[in-house]
């Protein structure tokens, strides 16, 4: 068996003792800074990432895998205590979760969704190793021309199921497909849009990006809003352990959410946003057993089914990033920055030329999920205490981990004066409305856009119709076509704007 | 009135005007062809595609009511100026400012700056919290970034270490 083959290499590298360790400090932190209201993952993960460039890529790729993990189990804890949803996937999690903790079933809740996403992890990294190796087998026979299509599709993927209008966020993505190509062309040599700024000639680092634009924006607009907005349920978590009427309720909803979330997550596009809104949309549609509560008023399936399915879509959605190295989120694009940085190109590549890594960061992907749960429930306690941490405290230190994490990533001060700009632009795109993770998923994809293009041009001496010719190619076009028109139709239309409006 | 949603009318004004200034920029370098593709060749046609982009959003705004004309709203230029302006002071306290003959005063000092200036963003201001809140994060970064992930900051001002 070449799957079991695999994964025991990966265990074996995932179950030293340095890289058990670096996995717990991830998670540690990942939740810890997860937690803390007003700060979703992308900005953990951001702030968070300086802390791992002194490490080996293995350790370092290992203890990002948990920090993502801790910051989305930390997003639906504030889901469920705050009514604040982290991040977009957990948006279906408050409204059964926060009406849960209301009733004083704050633990249960909780409990609900650590096991949950626990189940899913497991199967999503099953799905992932099994996978792996056949996508990665496709991936080499693409072309220029079908990578440039399946980028395409990926970016058209990602805001149709992101929530907001859609021309808005095709604009997000050109912005930030132009905000890319800013530095020196690879080809030509040419400095562009660097008016002459020697240290814009490298391009604008994205790590400026994300802190400006989701670190400092956030806090900005944060700020604006009175404190007393935020309830805080503490005093009402008691017990932990669902009951038994609760664990017959929630484990076909965990096995439904779970095999829905891996379909879908596999899609290139937000996965575990849309497996989430599918998972508690389907349950909704099942019957209620006698004497279960209404769902939105605190149902356990309502909280258990999106997280186990948006917990395995987040895990299927490396499959993309890991086999064409291409990623389907902003959280992703993000790890794609932090493997660039640890001079790991993302693609089929990865798996042949370092199989430990490969394997090794799929097996610490089991670890840290199940790592969380050993470490989250006991310690939920800890967790809601910090959610009670006054924000006037926080967003100090926000700024200042913003900062030192900006300027460590290159000893340059020239970089804290960008992270000021984006911080100011970010802060313009809130009041516009304007949804700023496709311009972060642009921004990483815009040079390899650029280049697979140029060269599918090159190869085809010019002629666009490559892209349609090519039956591949022209299968991810039609895909992304079809996903534009699908979301377009009148019925799907007025579907797609109720479910985002339910929150 | 006849924007009938003033977030996404000015969204779209924003974008026009970006997509404008990289085509723009783009046109000035050499464009090649589609075979040959200079470096302005992919800016180009991003930026003309924003553009057009753009004005549709913004016709769109002044097309098609909302319920409450999607106000922009006041914009908060207490937060904005004083988060801005700690991250800047701490670049400066980092980096010093040679144009104006400004030593790094190093990280520590830089840190106390920061927490002063950002505290002033929030509702409430009171010295010893924010005198508190800045030594705890002092003494937590040191050990952190320069004790134990060994990071390079300048942690004294030069000054003192010279």
């Amino acid at each position: 068996m070449e799957l079991l083959d695999n994964l025991s290499l990966g265990f074996g590298v995932a179950f030293t003792m340095q890289n058990l360790i670096y996995a717990f400090i991830g998670c540690l932190l990942g939740t810890l800074i997860g937690v803390l209201p007003g700060i979703g993952p992308l900005a953990t993960i951001a702030m968070l990432l300086p802390a791992t460039y002194a490490l080996p890529p293995v350790a370092a790729l290992i203890m990002l895998a948990g920090i993502y993990y801790g910051a989305q189990y930390g997003g639906s804890t504030t889901a469920i205590l705050v009514n604040l949803p982290g991040e977009s996937s957990s948006v279906v999690t408050v409204i059964d979760g926060y009406q849960m903790a209301r009733n004083g079933r704050a633990g249960p809740a909780l409990a609900a969704a650590g096991l949950g996403s626990f189940f899913a992890g497991c199967v999503g990294t099953l799905i992932l190793a099994a996978f792996a190796g056949p996508l990665t087998e496709l991936a080499f026979k693409f072309g220029p021309a079908e990578y440039f299509s399946l980028m395409i599709l990926g970016l058209i993927g990602a805001v149709v199921l992101a929530s907001g209008s859609l021309l808005k966020a095709v604009a997000m993505i050109l912005l930030g497909l132009l905000l890319g190509t800013v530095g020196t062309d690879v080809n030509s040599g040419v400095a562009r849009f660097s008016f002459d700024i020697a240290e814009l000639t490298d391009g604008i680092g994205f790590i400026v990006i994300a802190m400006g634009v989701f670190g400092y924006g956030e806090i900005i607009s944060n700020l604006s809003k009175h404190e007393s907005e935020r309830e805080v349920f503490t005093a009402n978590v008691t017990g932990l352990m669902p009951t038994g009427e609760d664990f017959r309720n929630m484990v076909p909803a965990v096995l439904r959410g779970t095999v829905l979330g891996s379909a879908l997550g596999i899609l290139p596009g937000g996965g575990a946003v849309m497996a989430a809104f599918a998972a508690y949309t389907l349950e909704k549609k099942t019957k209620l057993r006698p004497g279960e509560v209404a769902f939105g008023k605190g149902n356990i399936r309502g909280v258990a089914a999106p997280e186990a399915a948006n917990n395995a879509g987040s895990q299927t959605s490396f499959i993309p990033l890991l086999t064409l190295g291409i990623p389907p989120n902003a959280v992703m694009a993000l790890m794609v920055g932090a493997m660039t940085i640890h001079n790991i190109q993302p693609g089929p590549q990865v798996m042949t030329s370092n199989p430990e890594l490969f394997w090794g960061l799929i097996a610490s992907m089991w670890i840290g999920n199940l790592m969380l749960v050993i470490l989250n429930l006991p310690l939920i306690g800890i967790w809601i205490k910090l959610l009670t941490v006054p924000y006037r405290w926080l967003f100090p230190s926000i700024v200042l981990f913003c900062a030192i994490g900006v300027y460590s990533t290159n000893n340059n001060t020239f970089d804290i004066w960008m992270v000021a700009i984006f911080g100011v632009i970010g802060y313009l795109f809130i009041k516009l409305g304007a949804e700023p993770a496709p311009l972060l998923l642009g921004f990483i994809l815009g040079p390899m856009m650029e280049e697979y293009l140029r060269r599918a041009l090159l190869l085809s001496r010019g002629d666009w119709s490559v892209f349609v010719k090519r039956p591949l190619s022209a299968g991810l076009l039609a895909a992304a076509v079809l996903l534009l028109v699908v979301v377009l139709m009148p019925a799907v239309k007025a579907k797609r704007e109720e479910a985002f409006v339910e929150d | 009135m006849f924007i009938k949603s003033q977030k996404d009318f000015f969204s779209g004004l924003m974008f026009m005007a970006v997509g404008i200034a990289f085509a723009w920029g783009a046109s000035t370098y050499s464009l090649g062809s589609g075979a040959r593709m200079g470096p302005g060749y992919f800016p180009l046609i991003l930026g003309v595609i924003l553009t057009f982009l753009g004005a549709a959003i913004s016709v769109k705004a002044m097309a098609i009511p909302t319920q409450d004309g999607d106000r922009i709203g006041k914009f908060a230029w207490k937060p904005l100026f004083f988060i801005i302006a700690a991250n800047l002071v701490f670049g400066a306290s980092i980096g010093g400012l040679p144009s104006i003959g400004l030593p790094p005063l190093g990280l520590i000092v830089g840190i106390f700056l920061l927490t002063f200036i950002a505290a002033n963003a929030g509702d409430e201001f009171s010295f010893k919290e924010v005198a508190i809140l800045s030594v705890i994060l002092a003494v937590m970064s040191y050990l952190a970034f320069i004790v134990l992930l060994k990071l390079q900051f300048p942690v004294w001002p030069a000054f003192i270490t010279a």
